[in-house]
């Protein structure tokens, strides 16, 4: 078919071939854009209405906060009121749901409490988190005021701001240095772990013998019976 | 498994260890109905059967019913921001059923209506695009079969033996054929800027879910995928779309993918910053380590998979897979590690996918330490836990790819088991 039609067209003039080559783009792949890829055409280009909508997410360096403001002592009316019963009034957290606030100098320690005080890098994060996804089971239902407040006051339970009159903002927070930001290091198995590339993996004799040095059943802690059971676990 | 199920096995065993002798010898009888045995006939082959799309959407035997995924309640705050497990144990071959692959969401399942949902790509970009599922469906499509395993896979381990079963301590993981439209593809469409170095990649669940994906990930083998082992994704893996990042951490695969925002830093986000990010013993955590290193678990014998045989000739299978490539061998130890024998790898070798492996040996009915090992194509080989805790401590939480222990006792039962 495609040759036949090929045929047909070569005894049209150059005219007529560029005209049918543009009045039918979706038959084949255009000519390569900048990138190299062919093009199909299919889509459309979202307005700008439709990307305002979606687009709330923030970066460190402030990208993406929107215009808005909000102070410490309006966030703890609004955190008690949507947040408390989950994460405790000071952001202890209740029962197995996080801890937002504490931990602080515990990252090396047996039992390390990783909260926004003590562990996250950038404020730019608790905002777009928050915003995103909470309060759980009701996301979106707070103004950009009011997110700005809770922040605020997730802050200030944290000491990263100590002043109960403190008011977030697009400027003040992107402003903000949090306490673990230089906490962090990029992926660097290939090199801390090159020894677990070898050539040739040892087959025979390769440890003394072994013994058994821990049991799950004698935790007891997987699930067969419905029972309740507490233990380490993920988050 | 139900109590009943599991206390049933074990009268059983504890009988049949018993008279294990006197068994070898009977016919092949254990259990069940001898009304339905031969010289009998059964009610099945006296009478007809259900017709033809009585069952219009089919589903396992009834007698299967216990192959489903699990929960492990105390793991988590709510079931909306939780994890179900695949059922290893039970399963063959490479490929996941749909209805088997395990669960993690943030925000519960999003029913989202297809002629409602639409995919946007802005930013950094020439063209800014915005896709129904149908035009999606338009693109040129690929065909990939992958494995998505979650950062947190094997992560209640870390301290030590807790957890009895792979569907547990394995089960974060499923391996299915996705059919999808190429990423590089859609971000040709739009064009990317020469300063375009990150994408947002986000969900339309109650979570919206955001993480970033470098450029060079994006434009190598991801897909936005929109049919699973045949048929459309299932709500819980995204439907009507989801990102693939093959042999990356499974957080990446954003489900009910709605928008893809092409910038020049990575965004930090909360699950990139709070989450899967892992800390070391001198408190600093390493960001970004997205790809899943080469990992293996013998899924029977296994404690949920009990050797009910007694001795005799005796089937290890197990699972092998790597991020970073192709399988290149499995070996199968029986004392703990001390000495190893080649396993046999059977079926398709797929790069960033499950690969099955057997090693079948005739057990002498003494208790075995088992554990397998695996080495992929860039000869990275599993460490054992003790090696990874020694660099990383126990409080990392993701990538747990340490050598997993299966204590076989002498009565078949198998237990999680940690060795020194």
């Amino acid at each position: 078919m495609v040759r036949s039609r090929m045929s047909k067209s070569l005894k049209l003039t150059a005219a007529a071939l560029l005209a049918f080559a543009f009045s039918a783009p979706a038959l084949a792949p255009q000519k390569a854009d900048a990138k190299g890829g062919p093009r199909y055409h299919i889509g459309r280009a979202p307005t700008a209405d439709e990307i305002r909508g979606w687009d709330i997410d923030v970066r460190p360096d402030g990208q993406g906060l929107p215009e808005g403001k909000g102070t410490v002592a309006q966030g703890e009316k609004l955190f008690m009121d949507n947040c408390a019963t989950c994460h405790g009034e000071f952001g202890e957290g209740n029962g197995r749901w996080p801890v937002l606030a504490g931990g602080k100098g515990s990252l090396t320690s047996d039992n390390p409490v990783k909260t926004v005080g003590s562990y996250w890098p950038y404020a730019s994060t608790v905002f777009d988190y928050v915003r995103h996804a909470m309060p759980y089971g009701n996301t979106g239902s707070l103004s950009v005021d009011e997110y700005y407040a809770l922040v605020a006051y997730v802050l200030y339970l944290n000491d990263v701001v100590t002043d109960q009159n403190f008011e977030l903002s697009r400027k003040t927070l992107a402003a903000i240095k949090m306490p673990n930001e230089q906490g962090f290091v990029m992926d660097d198995r290939a090199t801390s772990e090159k020894s677990f590339w070898q050539k040739d993996p040892c087959m025979k004799d390769c440890i003394a013998p072994v013994k058994i040095t821990g049991r799950a059943a004698a935790i007891d802690v997987t699930p067969e019976d419905g029972k309740e059971k507490k233990s380490r676990g993920v988050e | 498994m139900s109590k009943t199920d599991s206390q049933s096995r074990r009268s059983f065993l504890a009988a049949g260890a018993g008279v294990a002798a006197s068994m070898l010898a009977r016919p092949a009888a254990a259990g069940g109905n001898p009304a339905n045995q031969p010289p009998n006939v059964p009610e099945w082959t006296r009478s007809l059967g259900e017709g033809v799309a009585v069952r219009p959407y089919g589903k396992p035997s009834k007698f299967e019913k216990d192959v489903v995924r699990r929960d492990v309640e105390w793991l988590t705050a709510s079931r909306e921001s939780s994890v179900s497990f695949t059922p290893l144990h039970e399963l063959e071959g490479i490929i996941t059923p749909n209805g088997l692959c395990f669960e993690r969401h943030h925000g519960g399942i999003a029913e989202v209506d297809p002629a409602d949902h639409r995919l946007m790509i802005h930013g950094l970009v020439e063209r800014p695009l915005i896709l129904t599922l149908e035009e999606l469906k338009r693109y040129p499509r690929v065909n990939r079969i992958h494995f998505m395993e979650c950062a947190a896979n094997s992560g209640m381990e870390w301290r030590g033996a807790q957890l009895n079963g792979c569907q547990f301590t394995h089960g974060m993981i499923h391996c299915v054929q996705y059919t999808g439209v190429s990423l590089r593809t859609l971000l040709e469409e739009a064009g990317v800027k020469t300063n375009g170095k990150w994408l947002l990649v986000e969900g339309a669940d109650a979570a919206a879910m955001d993480r970033s994906l470098p450029i060079e990930k994006a434009l190598d083998d991801c897909i936005i995928a929109y049919k699973m082992n045949g048929e459309a994704l299932y709500p819980e893996q995204g439907y009507p779309m989801r990102l693939v990042v093959p042999g990356w951490q499974g957080n990446l695969w954003v489900k009910w993918l709605r928008r893809i925002k092409v910038g020049d830093q990575p965004w930090h986000t909360r699950e990139e910053t709070s989450k899967y990010t892992d800390l070391m013993p001198n408190g600093k955590a390493r960001r970004f380590t997205w790809s899943m290193d080469a990992k293996s678990v013998i899924t029977s014998p296994s404690p949920q998979a009990p050797i009910r045989h007694g001795k005799g000739f005796t089937i290890v299978s197990g699972l092998a897979w790597s991020g970073n490539g192709k399988v290149k061998r499995v070996d199968v130890s029986l004392d703990g590690g001390r000495n190893w024998w080649p396993a046999r790898l059977d079926g398709p070798v797929l790069d960033k996918a499950l690969t099955r492996f057997y090693y079948e040996f005739d057990w002498n009915g003494e208790p075995l330490l088992l554990q397998s090992r695996v080495q992929d194509e860039t000869g990275y080989v599993q460490p054992s836990k003790a090696e990874l805790r020694k660099i990383r401590g126990v409080n990392s939480i993701y990538h747990n790819n340490g050598i997993q222990t299966w204590h076989v006792q002498a009565n078949g039962e198998v237990e999680n088991v940690e060795v020194a």
